[in-house]
């Protein structure tokens, strides 16, 4: 195995270039569990942390460009005002240790429909910037998500940053696991008011075999929140919406039975948390506080 | 033997002198190079040369292998050797209670993970390449899975021509052992009651999930022999098991005890042990073996899972009349300590109640699942949980408060067991269950902190859908090795004078993992010889056995073992002294006299003579066994007989807060109460009861070997075998009783095992508190609560 140490970004498109089957390792806190197991074993392993623009993060008037390897732990402390929803998904992540390493686009990279920064991604919007020597494109994180483990990269391509929509209203997230803390999800949900478009958008982990936006449910919730005059009047959702958005949601998921959760209960889940979620944004749009919703001091984000 | 056989118990007044004796919290010697990661373990062996042994293993659970072909992986370049059965010197099995386990599999496997063949290579990367490239044939065989396939006619019989001792009772050759026990007559009970409660019970299969995997180093010798330098919980019996593999006598087999990290039962069985030596010997290099996190779950035994179908029967006024109950445990592939799980499961199935007519099965099983055996609580536990659970319902159908039923039938000292054994030290039940019950309550729910609510950081609930409950349970362990076996420790101790200083030097073999013989054995010393300065030496076969660190009976054994020899050193002072200087006061005739600071006292305090002076340059050397009482085998048909020991006792009571909506626990507060006769070291007292809770709270809520699809392990990591975080640890209170058991060394009583045995049913109880669900089945997962 050869070890790949590119000073730049340039050279590290190089290096993709030359050996398209070379694996991308910032963090490692995925790849080097696959390699000391024996799953893996690529002929190439391109290490980006030499790559200083990758750890670094743009704050825009619309956007956050959050660089490729950015620590869950700076956005949990830096970036929870502009990412709110992502900021407590990072928290959710493993152990400080792994907090400390791992990134958004290692997540990203991995593409494991359990990767916490997906549901917060697609309920917040974002695209996906991602170079080759032939050039660089943007992918819309609903399309990057192809498949178990697959996403839309092509050979010689490298994720450089993902540019999160900064949140305009209150964001969450919530994340089954069968232990109160370093667990991996056995299903999650994430939701963002934009109140900016009256839109509300969501995102599901764990629950099918990518990471994927409950689009019926959206489309439900932005048009009872329109007809009723939501968005204006400041009314507390009714329970029937709140109850259909959830069963639209749960109907979004195409789980399996597997050793972390059963199918049923990864819909069951879904649907409660999508109701408590909505819940709790809502309430903080109408009290007009903070962007998580979150009243609970010291909550998701502290520790 | 007889009672007169136990050792009088100390004067109090030897080694009320010196500092750092027993009943003093003493923290650990290796506490901050634990903490600080600075701490040797056996994984961190090293040797020049050496080279590194790895294991093929069985994809199947059951199969006949028509051949193996080593070629490809022996031609690799730095490939050493390749082992199969085929190679093996000697004996080619092995087995703690039972030899029925090959070294490596011979022409068939039986179980997901079985050890087919073992590679020596001067790079582990290179090993586990080369074990990769060994070419195995196997076809595949029918399963035994469960009760039902391993009874049904025409089941495959996993060991034809069984000869061991519990064959002939055996009803069936897939069962490794039965036990029952009858007492009274429950017909008739039946008859009188006036409610009866009969339900079904499952227990999953828990892993001991020990840090330190399985790891160790083996150095063949000059003489011909070989030093191995192993983590353990019983260095003699590897080596009685490893000698006849090796083809050697057993003096040329010498262990010496490696860092530990954790055991909890899982090193009990031998797992590369052998393999290393004879990949050792055949070299004629040290090989290093190191599991990694994935092969430790396959490397290793697990608790039995069990099915348990209990009934009970009671008196309006809340008397227990009768108990029928059918224990069935999962063994496995292989027998490990199946029988005495048996035994156990079976004497200990009704709990710590006095109840006059029973009638009690209990079995184990052999499986293509994978091979279990001790684990903490040791049969005990899987039986705790379902009779807790039907104390609670029985209460429950009477109308009467959980804890007031239970007291109500608690056993006391001079109760009688099932197995019609009278308990005649203190069975403070009722106290234990009072002193828990009347703890403050923690504080209400309702925090504004996630990480104080059920599913903590992943912020699922802001308190909605939760609901708290409260559960009590209290459990029954037996201390020390059962059933007749011929259970000693040995200790040598060797006193001198080293510049002016007494010094004295203990030795056992006893295997330290973490239960606190490092300073308990210091403070026995401390106080036997009124000494400052106690060295352990290193623990190894040079010296006698010390039995096994499990059962709880390690400061009992090995602790009344080093008592047992202190005195005998100090009597040999005493002797000394006499004979040198007896004429030279009065007080040399004394009967009893104390050492202290180096001084022979008399009783009445007057300093009469001098170590230094009596000693010279001589050292006293003393090596001695130490027995507990003779036990007796239960009756194979009645299951009568002293079959136990010592008995002990600890009582939780478990705060809970449900998310019933997503099925998710958050424990609050799991408070303990447990007698220990004598607190030798209250720290680790403490620690034992708290590790132990936590252990018991791991099978209530999460810990769980899955097995499906084949007999096969379907989740061998941490990722997905899940054991509880700081986050899962709930506030342990612990209330400490010291009511002396006077047929111990200074009345103590094993503390690690009965805390892990009501912590589960604690808190399932407190779970259906909060739910109203029946809940037969541990661990408890969010689909069991929501009904997915």
């Amino acid at each position: 195995m050869e070890f790949l140490r590119p000073a730049s970004w340039e050279e590290a498109l190089a290096a993709k270039a030359e050996h398209p089957a070379a694996v991308p390792i910032a963090g490692g806190t995925d790849v080097m569990v696959e390699i000391n197991f024996d799953r893996r074993r690529p002929d190439h392993l391109l290490d980006l942390t030499r790559i200083a623009e990758l750890y670094e993060w743009q704050t825009g008037d619309q956007t956050v460009r959050l660089g490729a390897s950015v620590p869950y732990t700076r956005i949990i402390e830096r970036l929870a005002a502009e990412l709110p929803g992502l900021a407590i998904a990072a928290h959710t992540v493993g152990s400080p240790q792994i907090r400390n390493r791992g990134s958004v686009g290692g997540n990203l990279g991995a593409a494991s429909p359990a990767g916490d920064a997906h549901p917060a991604l697609l309920a917040a919007g974002a695209e996906v910037e991602v170079a080759s020597v032939r050039g660089s494109r943007r992918i819309p994180v609903e399309e990057f998500y192809t498949g178990v483990k697959r996403n839309a990269l092509a050979d010689d391509e490298l994720i450089r940053a993902i540019h999160i929509r900064k949140a305009a209203g209150p964001q969450q997230f919530s994340k089954v696991g069968t232990r109160n803390a370093m667990v991996i999800a056995v299903c999650a949900f994430a939701i963002a008011l934009h109140p900016d478009t009256r839109t509300v958008r969501t995102g599901i982990g764990s629950a099918a075999p990518t990471p994927v936006r409950a689009r019926a449910a959206e489309d439900f919730l932005n048009a009872a929140l329109a007809e009723g005059g939501f968005w204006d009047g400041g009314r507390t959702i009714t329970p029937s919406i709140a109850r259909r958005f959830a069963e639209l949601c749960a109907a979004a998921c195409d789980p399996i039975d597997d050793v972390r959760g059963s199918a049923a209960y990864r819909r069951h889940a879904v649907s409660i948390m999508a109701r408590r979620t909505l819940g709790w944004t809502w309430e903080a749009f109408r009290a007009g506080g903070d962007t998580t919703g979150d009243t609970t001091e010291g909550g998701a984000r502290c520790a | 033997m007889g009672p007169g056989r136990t050792p009088t118990p100390t004067k109090p007044r030897q080694g009320a002198a010196t500092r750092g004796t027993i009943g003093e919290s003493t923290p650990r010697p290796d506490g901050i190079l634990k903490a600080t990661g600075e701490f040797a373990y056996s994984s961190d062996l090293w040797h020049e040369d050496m080279l590194w042994g790895c294991t093929l293993r069985s994809p199947y659970a059951h199969a006949e292998i028509r051949s193996i072909d080593v070629g490809e992986a022996l031609a690799m370049p730095g490939v050493h050797t390749v082992m199969t059965y085929a190679d093996l010197p000697a004996e080619t099995h092995y087995g703690l209670e039972v030899r029925d386990q090959p070294v490596l599999a011979a022409g068939r496997v039986r179980y997901h993970g079985e050890a087919v063949a073992i590679v020596a290579a001067d790079h582990p990367e290179t090993a586990r390449r080369a074990a990769a490239r060994i070419k195995v044939e196997y076809a595949e065989l029918p399963l035994v899975t469960d009760e039902a396939t391993a009874t049904a006619p025409g089941a495959p019989v996993l060991h034809p021509g069984r000869t061991d001792r519990h064959a002939a009772h055996a009803p069936h050759p897939n069962i490794v052992h039965r036990q029952p026990i009858k007492r009274g007559d429950v017909a008739a009970a039946r008859a009188r009651a006036d409610v009866v409660v009969r339900r079904d019970y499952e227990v999953g299969m828990q892993d001991q999930a020990f840090l330190g995997p399985e790891s160790g180093l083996a150095v063949p010798a000059e003489d011909g022999g070989v030093d191995l330098y192993i983590a353990t919980q019983w260095l003699h019996v590897d080596r009685d098991q490893l000698a006849p593999v090796l083809g050697l006598p057993a003096d040329k087999v010498r262990l010496t005890l490696s860092g530990v990290g954790g055991a909890f039962g899982a090193r009990e069985d031998l797992s590369m042990q052998a393999h290393a030596c004879l990949l050792a010997l055949r070299t004629g290099r040290p090989v290093k073996i190191v599991y990694n996190r994935y092969e430790s779950f396959f490397g290793h035994v697990h608790r039995h899972p069990a099915k348990l179908a209990y009934e009970h029967g009671a008196t309006r006024d809340g008397r227990l009349l009768y108990v029928q109950c059918r224990i069935v445990l999962d063994g496995g592939a292989y027998a490990s300590s199946s029988p005495a799980v048996v035994g156990n499961a079976a004497s200990l199935s009704i709990g710590p109640y006095t109840v006059d007519n029973v009638d009690i099965e209990a079995l184990a099983l052999y499986s293509n699942n994978p091979p279990c055996g001790a684990m903490r609580g040791f049969g005990a536990v899987q039986a705790c949980f379902a009779y807790e659970a039907q104390m609670d319902a029985v209460a429950a159908e009477l109308g009467l408060d959980p804890v007031e039923f239970r007291q109500r039938n608690a056993m006391e000292q001079g109760a009688v067991m099932p197995t019609g054994q009278r308990v005649d030290s203190p069975a403070p039940v009722a106290e234990l269950l009072r002193r828990v019950k009347a703890r403050p309550m923690p504080r209400p729910g309702g925090s504004a902190d996630v990480r104080e609510l059920p599913g903590g950081l992943s912020n699922t609930s802001h308190g909605e859908g939760v609901v708290r409950g409260v559960g009590y349970a209290v459990g029954i362990k037996n201390v020390g090795f059962s059933e007749g076996f011929d259970d000693y420790s040995t200790a040598r101790v060797r006193l001198e004078v080293l510049g002016g200083e007494p010094v004295a030097l203990v030795h056992t073999a006893m295997a330290e993992v973490g239960q606190g013989g490092v300073t308990v054995h210091t403070q026995i010393a401390r106080t036997e010889l009124g000494v400052a300065q106690v060295v352990l030496h290193p623990a190894d076969t040079q010296v006698g056995s010390a039995g096994s660190t499990s059962a709880s009976r390690q400061t009992y054994m090995t602790g009344g073992a080093i008592k047992h020899t202190c005195e005998a050193v100090r009597e040999e002072v005493f002797r000394r002294g006499r004979e040198r200087f007896g004429a030279d006061h009065p007080g040399w005739a004394d009967a009893e006299l104390l050492l202290a600071g180096g001084k022979v006292v008399t009783e009445a305090g007057e300093v009469i003579g001098d170590l230094a002076e009596i000693l010279g340059g001589d050292a006293i050397d003393i090596e001695k066994e130490f027995r507990h009482r003779p036990t007796q085998p239960f009756h194979p048909e009645t299951g009568q007989g002293f079959g136990h020991v010592q008995y002990s006792f600890c009582a939780h009571r478990a705060v809970v807060d449900v998310d019933t909506e997503l099925g998710l626990v958050k424990v609050v507060e799991l408070a303990a109460a447990q007698d220990v006769g004598k607190a030798l070291n209250p720290l680790s007292v403490v620690g034992q009861i708290q590790g132990g809770t936590t252990q018991g709270l791991g099978l209530a809520v999460m810990e769980e070997i899955v097995v499906s699809d084949g007999a096969r392990v379907r989740n061998p990591s941490f990722t997905d075998y899940l054991i509880p975080t700081i986050l899962d640890t709930p506030s342990i209170p612990v209330e400490v009783l010291e009511l002396a058991d006077d047929h111990a060394p200074y009345g103590l009583r094993g503390v690690g095992e009965a805390p892990t045995l009501s912590s589960t049913p604690a808190v399932v109880a407190a779970i259906r508190a909060a739910t109203g669900l029946r809940l037969g089945r541990v661990p408890v997962r969010p689909e069991h609560l929501t009904d997915t």
